[in-house]
């Protein structure tokens, strides 16, 4: 059911340490080394600029401002509104400011603190509060709704308020961001970069250049680690290397120091989340009003879609009769947040979990069985926006790992743990996973692929998909090869080009493998009709008595080796070169109405985490995790298991220990591993089981395979409950919702027990 | 200056590197050994883990280390193992590459090195396959296949003889552009003599980012990193005399018999790489507010030996921090040795080290506490915090509020409240004011749940039914 598992296609690479990135390559001799020297100022006016001392330190071959750029001084996915050098005005600290191209790394990098820059200070606005204040928004406020959620609320048994917060996150791909141009004729520039958007990084780089975008050409063939953050922030660093490149004439990188890469580009947005619930006396809610209020930072990057999917999210797998939802977008003086694996969808995901925690204490209730009372089922089966679920496995799949990890009996046991433990606390959670898959914006959902055959039987493949360490060339590959019936070693994937596939998506929303898998099927089956047809013709049998197989393609009893077949189908001249076309079907969304169907179908999947805390210090640890999760006919088990262990980390780190820190003056205090801490091997849960869920996609996708990337990140919240439940064991009195704010830092979980007591 | 160093068995010779060139550049720029990656140039992440192996007699004492923060010359007279002197396929390689210990492949072989360097023998190659690469961060993979592929892996036996032998062939102390090695503690006196303003780098862990970070100059420097004499660790009755180049992993074991708390708290020093490099020396020396290790030395009643052309003189460790930035260092004058008395065995002791992380974090809170007891009153009290002030330094209300007292419960809770005279910690990146001195009460209030026999630590416990 499920295709074998097959390592990366790169391990042999990676652990060599022979796989190649962008700054790896050799370094041609007349190269120039870019940084950009940033704006201190949260929001201010450039008055007076003199970079003097800039121009004379030794190495120094051209500084840059936003007057020297040739065409839009904008590097933007959607508003127009990034600029790439700021001009007469900073929004944030960090911001670029002015662009330096020197000889070597380091005097480009001196010289660009050298530039003396002179603001007149214009009211910055810091937090979602000041924001709201100011009335300051990227786009009005959005509102999803259905029924009449004040009623319901006044007439339900019961009824509950309460908020919290959820912090941002910082990427921490470990290659940090990086471009490197080489000029060619008449204006052209070949930039490799490592971007998820190569097609985006061409466009922007065509306009800043003010060239066509057949004058440009971007290609990635293997990203450091990327989770959103190479999906619109690479696009300054590869302009600035273009920009540098095309001015001068000589090749120019531009490779961001961490600490730098960590302030100028965005992150995960963090939420405020104020809810109220009606609901009856087995948890099930009648009412709901929802408000998501985010911190979008400086420009609109790509939140009004981010913030979209935390409102499509905030059901998760629950049935939401009445509700409002409100989300509020605040245009803070913040480095622009921008995508982050899951897309807004964790952040609307844990504010509906955090509900179903709420009101299981209020009730005195296990919140297992309040979620369960309120999860789709017949007649009870469509999302707030309209959409019809089709697919619901969310019932089975929690009855049956409820089962498999013992929550019942495991939960028992820790509430006894609890009663003789004064110190420690533990806590233990079930939270489920649907993640709607689809690009929201409905004209993202389409790709390209280009397959060669050569006439030695060899296959070429590319797609617009970009490698990001997720395992997309590998199963892009194994699609290819069994069009052709080949072993996966007989396909040559090739990097990612603009000049091979063109307007390509990015690659995002977890729908890499099914939107460039299939465009590589269709492009491969393209080829193997042409072929079929050539051997019917030749053989004079019929294209049914035609087959591919591993042994070779057997025509009508006679089987020939795969090159001999190329060899004579390029002899018959045949085209052996072909596109492949994927858009996907049946999805339509009206967003004035917040009404339609998104997403062409939903994955899902289940977490049991269980932990424990220590009431005196407020250190927490994840002892134990089980998850089961849906992929549907997986592609390579392999990959998807790698893909939803290391999301549930990712997102374990995005609750727990990753906490970003801001001054009053908005400068970014943890700007480094130093002081931001994503999860070590240590934090890893000691014991980490992952099932796959057995069972096809009802749609006809590649292999009736689910998409993975982003899913399972939320599997991580099950560690949040878990957490709040052991919070809640230090006053089992109180009844009463859990106050605890993401990420549960040490403090964070202090601050809740010292408030819970009081409860 | 010329360095020199043995690479995959070759001399190699580097006469035109600037002194604080990183060992990083010149691995990918100069030498195209572009397999050790550049993840974050702190000495944070470990994408740019290489193995640097000593003569040590006839054999060769291998480290893994953060080759981001490692000046060039420091190499001089080692062995240098990249990711490229292994065969790729090597079972280790060939384990990872198979069970998905790889997805981007950045960090790979960063562990790659740390893994082989466990397989090898190297430098705590005796602790759990977590703590080895503690001090490799991988954002994709959440470290099972990784820690799976640490643990199946066999021990690899290398002959190091030939290898010993030259590297013993290659002459001490590279020296010149401003750097000095010397060999002995005469010659660190007397150079310090003469350059008193010089900078003194031991392990670098902390300095090296001053130029990859700062951008700076660090003007003269002395790298006391290969005097022998300050590599020593001497064992005796009476307590530990540790030279103030002793790296903390060489120390690792010795503190931990001592008590172990002193050796957890020593295991979340850093990751390895770093405890591989820095120096239990440098980081009292540096004045660090938030050093981890003064705070437990300090309570432990530890004392340094400073020296200098004008002979040495011997103080309480506590003494040596003055204010914020300001150490009882004279001119001319280096730390060479500190003495950590042990402990006796009625000893009640508790250092705990507050994070956000477990591994490889600077502490919030840094607390120590040893109370003597006997006869269930407290006779004596060392309470000790890094942290809470601008130095490391004892909590004298605290420590009063506890001497003579009964070990009761009435006395901690007067014990924690008085810290509150002891400390005005400030608000940072790390933690608040009020969080700070919640925790700092908490270390104390662990000795007393430890001593009636609770479980005070998260790390103590494991899954229910696991």
């Amino acid at each position: 059911m499920h295709k074998p598992s097959l390592p990366h296609d790169s391990a042999a690479l990676h652990v060599a340490g022979t796989a190649r990135y962008v700054d790896d390559l050799p370094e041609p001799g007349d190269l120039l080394h870019l940084a950009f020297g940033q704006g201190s100022e949260a929001h201010a006016r450039i008055v007076a600029m003199d970079l003097d001392a800039v121009r004379a330190v030794p190495g120094v071959v051209a500084v840059y401002t936003a007057a020297d750029i040739p065409g839009e001084n904008d590097v933007s996915p959607l508003a127009d509104d990034d600029r790439l050098l700021a001009d007469g005005v900073v929004t944030y600290v960090g911001q670029p400011v002015f662009l330096v191209a020197a000889t070597s790394r380091e005097a480009a990098r001196r010289a660009a603190r050298m530039g003396r820059i002179d603001y007149e200070p214009l009211p910055a606005l810091l937090t979602i509060d000041a924001a709201r204040a100011a009335g300051s928004q990227i786009e009005p406020v959005q509102r999803m709704a259905r029924g009449d959620a004040d009623a319901a609320l006044g007439a339900a048994a019961h009824r509950l308020a309460g908020g919290f917060a959820m912090g941002g996150q910082d990427h921490f791909y470990l290659e940090g961001q990086v471009a490197l141009a080489t000029p060619g004729e008449q204006g052209q520039v070949h930039v490799l970069s490592s971007t998820q958007h190569p097609s985006e990084v061409q466009h922007l780089i065509a306009q800043v250049l003010d060239v066509s975008s057949a004058d440009v050409t971007v290609e990635v063939r293997r990203m450091g680690g990327a989770f959103g953050g190479k999906e619109t922030q690479a696009a300054a660093f590869a302009a600035a290397a273009a920009l540098v490149a095309t001015t001068t004439g000589r090749p120019a990188k531009f490779r961001c120091d961490r600490d730098d890469d960590m302030v100028m580009t965005g992150k995960r947005h963090d939420f405020a989340v104020k809810w109220d619930v009606g609901f009856d006396d087995a948890g099930r809610i009648g009412g709901l009003r929802l408000t998501l209020s985010s911190r979008c930072g400086a420009t609109v990057d790509l939140s009004p879609g981010i913030n979209d999917r935390a409102m499509f999210h905030s059901d998760n797998c629950y049935f939401l009769p009445d509700v409002e939802i409100v989300s509020e977008r605040w245009r803070t003086n913040t480095v622009s947040a921008t995508a982050f694996r899951g897309f807004g969808g964790p952040q609307g995901m844990l504010a509906i979990e955090r509900v179903m925690d709420a009101i299981a204490a209020h009730l005195g209730l296990d919140p297992l069985d309040v979620r369960v009372a309120n999860l789709y089922g017949p007649g009870r089966d469509v999302t707030p926006y309209g959409m019809t679920v089709a697919d619901n496995i969310a019932p089975d799949l929690i009855a049956r790992l409820r089962a498999d990890a013992r929550y019942d009996e495991r939960r028992a046991a820790i509430d006894a743990f609890n009663a003789d433990s004064p110190v420690l606390k533990r806590g233990i959670a079930l939270t489920p996973v649907k993640f709607g898959i689809s690009f929201t914006v409905t004209h993202l959902n389409q790709a390209g692929a280009l397959v060669h055959l050569y006439a030695d039987g060899s296959i070429q493949v590319n797609h617009g998909g970009t490698e990001m360490g997720q395992g997309l060339y590998v199963k892009v590959a194994q699609v290819v090869a069994d069009v052709f019936a080949l072993p996966v070693e007989a396909i040559r994937i090739t990097a990612t080009r603009t000049d091979k596939v063109p307007n390509t998506s990015a690659t995002a929303a977890s729908s890499g493998a099914d939107l460039n898998g299939m465009a590589a099927h269709n492009a491969a089956v393209t080829i193997r009709e042409r072929v079929t047809a050539f051997l019917a013709r030749t053989y004079g049998c019929d294209e049914g008595a035609v087959a591919f197989t591993p042994a070779g393609v057997v025509v009508g009893g006679e089987t020939i080796p795969f090159g001999t077949v190329a060899r004579k189908a390029h002899l018959g001249r045949v085209s052996l070169s072909a596109t492949g076309f994927y858009a996907t079907p049946h999805i339509l969304y009206d967003r004035a109405a917040h009404k339609g169907r998104p997403f062409y179908y939903f994955a899902y999947g289940a977490a049991v985490s269980e932990v424990v805390i220590d009431t005196l210090t407020g250190e927490q640890r994840v002892l134990a995790v089980d998850i089961l999760h849906d992929v549907g006919r997986s592609l390579n088990p392999a990959i998807d298991l790698g893909q939803i262990e290391g999301a549930f980390v990712q997102g374990q780190g995005w609750l727990t220990t990753e906490e970003l820190v801001f001054d009053d003056a908005g400068r970014l205090l943890t700007h480094s591993p130093a002081t931001y801490k994503i999860p070590t091997a240590s934090d890893r849960p000691a014991r980490l089981t992952i099932a796959l869920w057995d069972g096809g996609n009802v749609e006809p996708t590649i292999n009736r395979s689910k998409a993975v990337g982003e899913p399972p990140f939320m599997l991580a919240l099950s560690v949040f409950s878990a957490l709040s439940a052991a919070v809640a064991a230090t006053n089992p009195a109180a009844r009463a919702p859990v106050p605890l704010d993401a990420p549960a830092t040490p403090e964070a979980i202090l601050r809740a027990i010292g408030a819970y007591r009081a409860a | 200056m010329t360095i020199r160093f043995i690479l995959d068995g070759e001399l190699v010779e580097v006469a035109d590197a600037p002194a604080t060139a990183t060992l990083l550049d010149h691995l990918r720029y100069r030498l195209r050994r572009t397999g050790t990656k550049e993840g974050c140039a702190e000495g944070d992440c470990g994408a740019c883990t290489v193995l640097v192996g000593e003569a040590d007699g006839a054999r060769v004492a291998w480290r893994a280390v953060n080759a981001c923060i490692q000046f060039l010359p420091m190499l001089h007279g080692k062995a240098l193992m990249t990711v490229e002197s292994l065969s790729g396929d090597t079972p280790l390689q060939s384990c990872m590459a198979a069970n998905g210990s790889s997805q981007c492949g950045f960090c790979t072989p960063g562990f790659v090195m740390s893994l082989h360097g466990r397989s090898i023998g190297a430098a705590g190659c005796d602790l759990p396959v977590e703590d080895v690469i503690a001090g490799n961060l991988c954002r994709c993979t959440g470290y099972g296949p990784i820690l799976t592929a640490g643990r199946e892996v066999a021990p690899v036996v290398r002959d190091d003889a030939a290898l010993a032998t030259a590297l013993a062939a290659i002459p001490a102390g590279a020296s010149g552009d401003g750097w000095y090695a010397p060999a002995t503690v005469d010659e660190l006196a007397a150079l310090l003599a003469a350059h008193p303003q010089a900078r003194i780098v031991a392990g670098a862990t902390d300095v090296a980012l001053w130029v990859t970070k700062g951008l700076r100059d660090l003007g003269t420097v002395i790298f006391v990193g290969d005097i022998a004499e300050l590599r020593r660790i001497e064992e005796s009755e009476a307590g530990l005399t540790i030279g103030a180049a002793v790296r903390y992993a060489e120390a690792h074991r010795a503190l931990a018999a001592l008590h172990p708390d002193l050796g957890e708290l020593v295991r979340r020093i850093g990751g390895l790489q770093v405890r591989n490099a820095a120096t239990i020396g440098g980081n009292i020396a540096n004045g660090s507010p938030i050093g981890d290790g003064p705070p437990a030395l300090i309570a432990m009643d530890a004392t340094l030996t400073l020296a200098g052309a004008d002979g040495r003189r011997t103080i309480a460790l506590a003494d040596y921090f003055l204010d914020y930035g300001r150490q009882d260092r004279r001119s001319g004058e280096f730390v060479e040795s500190i003495f950590v008395p042990r402990p006796h065995a009625g000893d009640v002791i508790h250092i705990a080290k507050l994070s956000r992380r477990f591994d490889s974090d600077i502490s919030a809170v840094c607390g120590a506490v040893r109370l003597r007891v006997a006869d269930g009153a407290i006779v004596a009290a060392r309470v000790a915090f890094g942290g809470m002030a601008a130095t490391p330094r004892r909590a004298a209300a605290c420590e009063a509020a506890l001497t003579g007292q009964p070990f009761a419960e009435a006395t901690i809770a007067r014990a924690a409240d008085a810290l509150a005279g002891d400390f005005t910690p400030l608000t940072d990146v790390r933690g608040s004011a009020a969080y700070r001195r919640q925790a700092a009460a908490s270390v104390l209030w662990r000795i007393w749940h430890r001593a009636a026999g609770r479980d005070v630590s998260v790390r103590d416990v494991e899954a229910i039914g696991a």
